[in-house]
């Protein structure tokens, strides 16, 4: 299913400096599997070693976070945005 | 005081109040507030007749006035102003309601009907004495009168922001916008935790800092900032950084917990003081031109930090 995937800020530089990317799969698991097959730089940042998504990095389908719907089963439909947010926590320096 | 002195006083007020007769707009007499003011010092026997709307009320009235809005005088007026030969002072807020007041009590039969030309704008401006019902003192009702105008917070709304106590986590680029904003809006009492020195490079966005307090520590210069905004706000400062040891005690003393601290440890160290204190945490992070910003409230049956993200970052993985 063609979808969008949003990157964040911190993360832009490490995909190419694009923070909307278009992408292909059926699950957030697979969406998420070809941006870091697309852009390894986001491998470690995202996934740790097991391939679990980072405690630190919660995912959004549209406005739904993956963990109350089917975390990496989530399934997407044509034009969903699947949205990458981590915890930021600039705020002084 | 002797008869004939009495006789004496009236027939000067009403002479008074006639020469008022001579200068009228539309046929209305006028009275200005220093007049008012005047008749109200010589313990003239009259009636101040507000005639304004409740909710403008709040902003304060003239001392033992009567209380009827304009639109009601036809069917409250003789009950609440039996005598209809008594001097009638009438005010709304700026003199122009207060001349369809008049018209309209002269139509009931009302003799002696004036309306003060300057309104209760006018004679607040002009420092004179006003009273009020409220908690709030004559300076807050004006200083605070934009927030006592909306229906939404009202003098029972803006008693509660004074009694209020908010901590700020962090004197920096997060903390020193809300710093400010709380303490013109009269938050009661604001505590702002910062082991921090002002720097020249904090001055681009950190407001409460200006630049002869570079070198100073921040919660001196914050509290300087604050109290030149508001004098109505207490400032508690603690020049230490937050931690285990202390984040129990010191959070016991506040409503609300305001996280702009800039690093994982701290935020994580606020989020669980806060859910053991039960205080409500306001979080906001920021990176370049993106943020984030919520309030976790765990108290109230919503998700902490620790339900969003589990665990922190490890150090160097995420630009902070």
């Amino acid at each position: 299913m063609g979808i969008e995937i949003r990157i964040p800020s911190p993360l832009k530089k490490l995909a190419g400096e694009q923070d909307i990317i278009k992408a292909e799969g059926k699950t957030v698991g697979e969406a998420l599997c070809w941006l870091t097959e697309t852009y390894p730089g986001l491998k470690e940042r995202l996934r740790d070693e097991q391939g679990k998504i980072r405690g630190f990095v919660t995912i959004y389908v549209n406005n739904e976070d993956i963990r109350s719907i089917q975390n990496l089963e989530t399934p997407l439909k044509e034009g969903d945005r699947l949205s990458i947010v981590p915890a930021i926590a600039g705020g002084y320096r | 005081m002797a008869e004939g002195l009495k006789k004496l006083f009236w027939k000067a007020v009403h002479k008074t109040l006639q020469g008022y007769y001579q200068g009228t707009k539309k046929g209305v007499a006028e009275i200005s507030i220093h007049e008012t003011r005047r008749l109200l010092q010589r313990g003239e026997k009259i009636i101040l007749l507000d005639v304004r709307e409740q909710d403008e009320l709040a902003l304060g009235h003239l001392k033992d006035s009567v209380f009827v809005p304009r639109a009601h005088l036809p069917e409250k007026a003789e009950t609440l102003l039996p005598d209809k030969d008594i001097p009638i002072v009438v005010y709304c807020a700026a003199g122009v309601r207060s001349l369809l007041a008049v018209k309209t009590l002269k139509e009931m039969g009302y003799h002696q009907v004036l309306s003060m030309k300057e309104g209760f704008d006018g004679w607040k401006a002009a420092g004179y004495e006003i009273a009020s019902d409220s908690e709030l003192t004559p300076d807050q009702l004006t200083r605070y009168s934009r927030h006592l105008l909306l229906k939404e917070v009202g003098v029972e709304g803006q008693s509660r922001l004074l009694k209020g106590k908010v901590l700020l986590v962090g004197a920096g680029g997060l903390g020193c916008p809300t710093g400010l904003y709380l303490a013109a809006a009269g938050v009661g009492t604001l505590g702002i935790i910062d082991s921090d020195r002002v720097d020249l490079t904090n001055l681009q966005r950190q407001i409460l800092h200006g630049t002869s307090d570079v070198g100073r520590p921040k919660t001196e210069s914050a509290r300087d900032a604050i109290e030149r905004i508001n004098p109505d706000v207490k400032v508690i400062t603690y020049q230490e950084r937050l931690t285990a040891d202390n984040a129990l005690r010191i959070f016991a003393d506040y409503d609300i917990i305001i996280d702009g601290s800039d690093n994982f440890p701290t935020k994580y160290l606020v989020n669980d003081a806060a859910f053991f204190t039960g205080k409500p945490y306001v979080y906001g992070g920021v990176f370049q031109f993106e943020g984030q910003a919520t309030v976790f409230s765990p108290g109230e049956g919503g998700p902490c930090l620790r339900c969003i993200f589990p665990e922190p970052p490890p150090p160097g993985l995420v630009p902070s």
